[in-house]
């Protein structure tokens, strides 16, 4: 077995300096019922890398894969081209193979790219820290919202009905068991968001307003006048961000009066991935830093003087502070943070800048034309790299169309809402910097051939 | 003033129907470097033994418990800007909160500081 | 003579001292420092070449970025310079022996990376069509398949991110089904020596969690947990192989005990390595064990992450787990059951009604552990895997007897351990400590073991090697642990002051944690707000 480098007369020679006749003997704590004998039945030998590589080849193959097709999909998991060196830095085996630094001083590489990490963060959203990563943005979504229950000691939630519906499902999911109540609703197809209803549902036993940024249809709207109605009943103000490029086009939702912003990261230097890992963003102000989930790495000094990093506060911890922890997170998503990370330094302010005009600038051509099929409707008055459109058919049939003839044509409003008949023929047509006006055309014909 | 000590590392100085509170010179040996310490707000009712404050060193948390029921009526705003105090000065200037006692009766099961240390020796 | 050595090298040895010379830059030959990018780059560089926008009306519904970012930029030159010099800031498991106790610290075998990162898998989006991604669907439901084989449960949910979100899973299944049975139990019960996820979880799900004891053999008081069973507990959660390193002998009276009082079994799977392929966790009455894909299974830490929790559940448990989940129909198709088709799914396919306590996350978990961990299952097989439990306690025990005469090991009277071996601080000089010998590890060359846990041993050390360590690299380890020990014993105040070879000496954690500095401010501003 290639991976296992002990002979059998090593084995051997160890069971005697052990005092053990067999293997076995070292399982004697093992009750005999509960003992195997043999390989587990029912499952293959080992196999080769030959073999291995071949089965996943195959298996490969069964599907489309993004880059091969025009392709507009994304409703929280956006296509970017990933520049090739950030492949490359994050499979090498000091970053690759590490652990979470708790040796600090052999670990400074991943700490300091956290530090990093965190004021890119922390800046990208406004927000005067970060943390050094959750799982995704959907947990972390819900990670706010519990904060700001332990903030405000109230047990409320507003969460807009612009906000992705999986998060809601998390979000419903953990409510259900921690008996905290969520308001939530059913997005409108229609340029206008539910802002007025939220306003009016905000009183004084509100915990917090949870709202998207763009929203779920690709919809962009100023945060500051919620913002001030939370701050004046006591309530805090959480923003969800799951395309973090956007940011480089429009205003950071901490610049708007946000309490806490999370996000999905997965849109710089991490791939689609069929959905994960990819990495949760949480940024808040500095008076909530005490009440964060998740690790935290901050500067400080070795015993010569030096500049270097640890992990700090970590008294909110569950390995320290166990049930009265703030957060049962321990993993958290580092690799792809350091992805994240190198994508970002690569772009710099003028790179993110110009990604996000780029991506703005495709998505409007793509609107255009899609506005001009027959029976299609754009929804959206304001957007930045996903808008929806209304068909005159079901959209969910479409879709499945469409991958027929080789298109892979966005996220049907159907599939996320199922059984919401006035939203059936809705679709999420995302477009990022890889998709080309050749796509947009395949994708605007055929879709006016199917709609005929 | 008599000063009183529990079982969980309080100290208590009562003057009238007043009260400091705070945790032992062996209690913050045992934490070692204290990094965080919050307090409670004037006006917070403690009833004996629930949780009064929290103190933090760096890979320890701790909850403070009141030793006797009573209302806050301070507590000490220095250790927000320097919990080294708790170190330097666990019964004096490191102290945590005061209170108006509610039943002073409940002193009589606490120790001396003879008994105390006779406590700390055994552990 | 044509010429006398016109370039006028000659080879020189020079003298051996001035080790501690000062240099230029800081560096030290291939000890190289490295600034931050915020130091080193600025707001007008990029390291990518984009095409320009087109030109339109922009609809960003007047809310245009007017104020800078602040984000720095490097060349791609710098930015590969950048990271390659951090990454050798770090130890890994490409460098050495890495004995984190419970963190199961194995080679990370490179055709996992190359097959996760094949582009049927790397760059498909969750909500692509289902016959678009049907071999990635499989790569789901086959690893499912071989979870529930080796474990010998009834279902498995695929979803949980993490180990942590994994333990969720299964406490939430444990409430959904005592809700289901009309009960409210509001007690879990946790072993002292449980890792502090255990507790946390069960806290964050809306339980009281209340302590068992340990004997002083390291293994749960059975005696002790029977007795406070009741009406009011929900479950227990307890780690097998437990954290002292040792089989849970009582595991399935524990299981028994626990379901005749009307609680569920959760398992803490974390130290699944040490008997896989030995011992199906179903075989001892669990209803729910997590397994973190990035231990037993071998997906990389990464540094801290990502992970990958799956959690199989007994007949009992399955109805409840997460959507979405897989599921392969006669005709060969692989189905996502989402939402939307889950209530048919379930009463065409299980004759019930939909059970499920909802979703844990966007999308379907973590496909790119997924794929890595299926290809170390297939690469190692049912005959691999049990030699891999084998090869781990094999090591283990080695390390065990190996340092027992120079290290107190408190548990290594009662017999074997398991996959890591535990020792505790007695026995050192007055004044040191296990973070001493931890540090002196460090010098020699090593990741130290896990420190200080599990908290039921005074200055825990857990040691745990991993199968994929070789008899030559456990002896280099036991030797340098003897070493360590000895100075730790006779009192060596250069031990006191470890690591002092390493990128960086001890740091100042109270500094950091007493004063927070958790982003980068430019100097000017920490001057103004000091």
């Amino acid at each position: 077995m290639r991976y296992l480098p002990l002979t059998q007369p090593e084995r051997h020679a160890m069971l005697a300096a052990i005092g053990a006749a067999t293997i076995d003997d070292l399982f004697a704590d093992v009750p005999a019922e509960a003992r195997l004998e043999g390989p587990i039945a029912g499952l293959p030998m080992h196999a080769s890398e030959i073999a291995v590589e071949r089965h996943f080849s195959g298996l490969a193959r069964k599907n489309m894969a993004a880059s091969d097709h025009p392709f507009f999909l994304g409703a929280g998991a956006y296509k970017h081209h990933i520049p090739a060196s950030v492949d490359h830095l994050i499979q090498r085996g000091e970053f690759l193979t590490a652990y979470t630094p708790y040796q600090p001083e052999i670990a400074q590489g991943t700490l300091q790219m956290l530090f990093e990490f965190q004021t890119q963060v922390a800046r990208l959203f406004g927000c005067d820290v970060a943390n050094a990563s959750m799982y995704d943005g959907s947990t972390a979504c819900w990670e706010a919202i519990s904060m700001a229950g332990r903030i405000t000691k109230r047990n409320k939630a507003i969460l807009s009905s612009g906000l992705h519906p999986h998060y809601v499902s998390v979000a419903r999911t953990m409510a259900r068991f921690t008996g905290d109540i969520l308001q939530t609703g059913i997005p409108q197809l229609a340029a206008t968001t539910d802002s007025a209803q939220i306003l009016a549902a905000i009183d004084g036993e509100t915990s917090c307003v949870v709202i998207q940024y763009p929203d779920i249809l690709g919809r962009i709207e100023d945060l500051s006048v919620i913002a001030a109605k939370a701050h004046e009943h006591g309530a805090l103000l959480i923003a969800v961000v799951t395309e973090p490029v956007a940011l480089g086009a429009i205003k950071s939702p901490g610049e708007m009066g946000a309490d806490i912003v999370v996000g999905e990261g997965q849109s710089l230097g991490v791939g689609l991935q069929f959905g994960g890992p990819y990495v949760g963003l949480f940024a808040c102000k500095e008076k909530y830093l005490r009440q964060m989930p998740g690790r935290l790495c901050g500067q400080t000094v070795d015993a010569e003087g030096k500049r270097g990093f640890v992990l700090t506060l970590s008294t909110r911890e569950q390995h320290i502070r166990r049930e009265k922890a703030t957060s049962n997170i321990c993993t958290n998503s580092g690799l792809c943070a350091l992805a994240f990370s190198i994508h970002l330094t690569l772009l710099g302010e003028k790179g993110l800048r110009d990604l996000a005009m780029l991506n703005h600038g495709m998505a409007v051509q793509a609107a255009e034309r899609l506005a001009q099929i027959p029976g299609v409707g754009l929804i959206n008055d304001s957007f930045f790299n996903e808008f929806t459109i209304e068909l005159n058919k079901n959209a969910r049939e479409i879709i499945h169309q469409l991958a027929a003839r080789g298109v892979l044509g966005g996220v049907s409003l159907g599939r996320l809402y199922p059984g919401e008949a006035a939203l059936e023929n809705g679709l999420l047509i995302a477009v990022t910097e890889v998709v080309t006006a050749q796509d947009i055309e395949a994708l605007a014909v055929n879709l006016q051939e199917l709609m005929a | 003033m008599p000063r009183y000590y529990t079982e969980d590392h309080e100290w208590i100085e009562v003057e009238g129907s007043s009260a400091t509170v705070g945790i032992t010179d062996y209690a913050q040996s045992q934490l070692g470097d204290i990094v965080f310490a919050e307090v409670p707000a004037a006006g917070a009712v403690l009833t004996k033994g629930s949780d009064a404050a929290v103190v933090e060193s760096v890979k320890a948390a701790s909850d403070v418990y009141a030793p006797v029921s009573g209302i806050v009526t301070e507590g000490n705003a220095a250790l927000e800007g320097d919990p080294s105090l708790v170190n330097s000065d666990a019964e004096g200037a490191g102290w945590f909160f005061k209170l108006e006692l509610t039943d002073a009766s409940e002193l009589d099961g606490l120790m001396d500081a003879a008994a105390y240390q006779a406590f700390v020796s055994g552990l | 003579m044509s010429g006398l050595n016109q370039s006028g090298w000659k080879p020189a040895m020079g003298a051996a001292e001035m080790a501690d010379a000062p240099t230029y830059t800081g560096n030290r030959a291939l000890m190289l420092e490295e600034a931050l990018i915020f130091e080193i780059g600025d707001g007008a560089t990029s390291g990518i070449d984009l095409a320009p926008a087109p030109k339109v009306t922009g609809r960003l519904g007047g809310l245009g970025r007017s104020h800078k970012i602040g984000l720095p930029g490097l060349s791609e030159p710098e930015t590969v310079r950048h990271y390659t010099r951090l990454s050798r800031q770090n130890y890994a498991i490409d460098l050495g022996l890495f004995p984190l106790g419970s963190c199961t610290m194995k080679h990370n075998p490179r055709l996992n990376e190359k097959v996760a990162r094949m582009a049927g898998f790397a760059d498909v989006h969750p909500l692509q069509p289902k016959e678009t991604v049907q071999g990635a669907l499989a790569v789901i439901n086959d690893l499912a398949h071989w979870l529930i084989a080796l474990t010998g449960m009834h279902g498995v949910a695929m979803t949980p991110k993490a180990g942590a979100h994994g333990e969720l899973c299964g406490i939430l299944c444990i409430k959904a089904a005592l809700a289901a049975r009309g009960e409210h139990r509001s007690v879990i019960l946790v072993p002292e020596s449980a890792h502090g996820t255990n507790p946390a979880t069960a806290a964050f799900a809306g339980f009281a969690v209340e302590n068992i004891p340990a004997t002083s053999e390291g293994r749960v008081d059975l005696t002790a947990l029977k007795a406070r069973l009741g009406p009011d507990v929900a479950g227990v959660m307890i780690t097998n192989p437990n954290t002292c390193g040792l089989f849970e002998r009582d595991m399935k009276h524990i299981s028994d005990a626990v379901h005749a009082a009307g609680g569920y079994v959760y398992c803490d799977g974390a130290n699944f390595n040490a008997i896989v392929g030995k011992v199906r966790p179903g075989d001892l009455g669990i209803d729910a064990m997590h397994i973190n894909l990035h231990k037993t299974f071998s997906t990389p830490h990464g540094g801290g992450g990502p992970g990958s929790g799956p959690v199989v559940l007994s007949a009992a448990l399955s109805p409840f787990g997460p959507l979405p989940y897989t599921a392969r129909t006669a005709d060969g198709v692989v189905h996502l059951i989402e939402e939307a088709d889950a209530e048919a799914f379930e009463r065409e396919h299980f004759g019930a009604p939909l059970q499920s306590f909802g979703r844990m996350t966007a999308f379907h978990g973590q496909m790119g552990m997924f794929t890595r961990a299926l290809a170390y299952i297939m690469s190692h097989g049912a005959d691999g895997l049990k030699q891999v439990a084998e090869d781990a306690v094999l090591n283990a025990n080695y390390v065990l007897r190996s340092l027992e005469d120079v290290l107190d090991a408190p548990f290594a009277h009662s017999g074997p351990c398991m996959h890591e071996a535990l020792f505790s601080d007695d026995g050192l000089a007055e004044g040191f400590s296990t973070l001493d010998i931890a540090k002196g590890l460090i010098d020699e060359g090593y990741h130290p073991m896990t420190v200080y846990f599990p908290l039921v041993v005074h200055g825990a050390m857990l040691i745990e090697p991993t199968e994929t360590e070789s008899k030559a690299a456990l002896d280099q380890f036991i030797g340098a642990m003897r070493a360590v020990a000895a100075r730790a014993k006779a009192g060596d105040p250069a031990l006191k002051s470890a690591p002092h070879f390493a990128p960086r000496r001890r740091l100042d954690e109270t500094l950091a944690a007493r004063k927070p500095v958790l982003v980068w401010k430019e100097p000017d501003r920490v001057e103004a707000n000091p």
